[in-house]
């Protein structure tokens, strides 16, 4: 099975509204692709995420796998406030958002420092090796 | 940042105006099979003396808000009444196949799915009215799950006070620790809705939640 990862630069998102932001990642996952967006959704958006993702499952889309990797927390008051005022400029533009088919991934695990992902195929292989 | 500093401030100044004229909404929040409802019967139980919904080792059991009003509860002398929410699961996938393998016929599995995603939309339209939020979470699972992340995010977000439950603490595999690590700006209580372990410390978190 061939895993497609598509890159979605944060420039792609930026001038979008949260909804067309939204449809525009299930769209391309729902093309049985990963999306690996450059920064982060806000908090709310995420939200609009699992509520479109939920009205368009159906017998063939059966759902979406989210994972976000935030950088590490700025530690100081300069070094917060450099921060808050890029992400003001810039948008929400550090860190990267994970976004695969239920039908691919089966699961993302991730702390603070890493992502894992698990495919349907892996888990498949893994079930069997245990058969054996 | 500023902005953002502002809109809390007002959300906060708008939702003391109001908590004086209407029942507080207490929400548990979490995702599927954590324990909500089994924890919103043990509140029932505990001071209506009914239960309020069916719970079930199967995901998507409570498949619609339910809402139970005039809680009333009290300790050390004082009294805290609210109007509780039970939600749907919120989660990102829905399988309807999931539900077969657990015996359920195709069709029955569809319809439970369908529900399911209905479930999750409410629970997530829902948050906006809610004056504090419970969140529970199986302390025997891996905390760092994005939708628990975005639950808490989101009440963050529209600074609704929130307290972390961590369930199911009967089950050897329970760690309460590593719910502490992923939330540890949140305070949380380790419990066991189904056999009642921590339940006053529960009680207790409440009241400080209302604060």
């Amino acid at each position: 099975m061939t895993l497609t990862l598509q890159f979605v630069p944060y420039s792609e998102i930026e001038n979008l509204g949260p909804a067309r932001r939204v449809n525009k990642l299930i769209e391309i996952v729902k093309q049985e692709k990963i999306v690996l967006l450059e920064g982060r959704l806000k908090k709310e958006e995420e939200a609009d995420l699992i509520a479109i993702t939920m009205e368009e499952i159906g017998d063939k889309f059966r759902g979406i796998e989210l994972a976000v990797i935030n950088p590490p927390k700025n530690e100081g008051f300069f070094a917060g406030v450099k921060s808050g005022m890029l992400n003001a400029l810039l948008g929400d533009r550090q860190g990267f958002t994970v976004v695969g088919p239920a039908s691919v991934v089966k699961q993302i695990k991730q702390d603070p420092n890493k992502i894992e992902l698990f495919t349907q195929d892996a888990e498949i292989t893994k079930k069997k090796r245990k058969k054996k | 940042m500023v902005i953002g500093i502002i809109k809390k401030f007002i959300n906060k100044v708008l939702r003391n105006i109001f908590k004086g004229k209407k029942q507080l909404k207490l929400g548990l929040y979490g995702p599927p099979n954590g324990g909500k409802t089994t924890l919103a019967n043990r509140i029932c139980k505990d001071w209506l003396g009914e239960e309020m919904g069916s719970v079930s080792n199967m995901a998507h059991e409570t498949r619609e808000i339910q809402i139970k009003e005039q809680i009333v509860i009290s300790s050390k002398g004082k009294e805290l009444a609210f109007n509780l929410v039970d939600t749907p699961g919120i989660a990102t996938r829905i399988d309807y196949e999931e539900f077969i393998k657990s015996g359920m016929k195709e069709k029955e599995a569809k319809t439970r799915a369908k529900e399911a995603t209905k479930g999750v939309i409410d629970s997530i339209k829902w948050l906006d009215d809610m004056d504090c939020v419970v969140v529970v979470l199986d302390a025997t699972k891996d905390p760092y799950s994005q939708v628990n992340i975005t639950i808490v995010g989101n009440l963050q977000a529209r600074d609704i006070p929130v307290l972390i439950l961590g369930n199911k603490v009967d089950l050897r595999k329970a760690s309460i620790k590593n719910i502490q690590s992923a939330f540890p700006q949140y305070d949380v209580i380790g419990i066991s809705a189904k056999k009642g372990t921590n339940i006053d410390q529960f009680y207790e978190g409440l009241f400080a939640l209302v604060k």
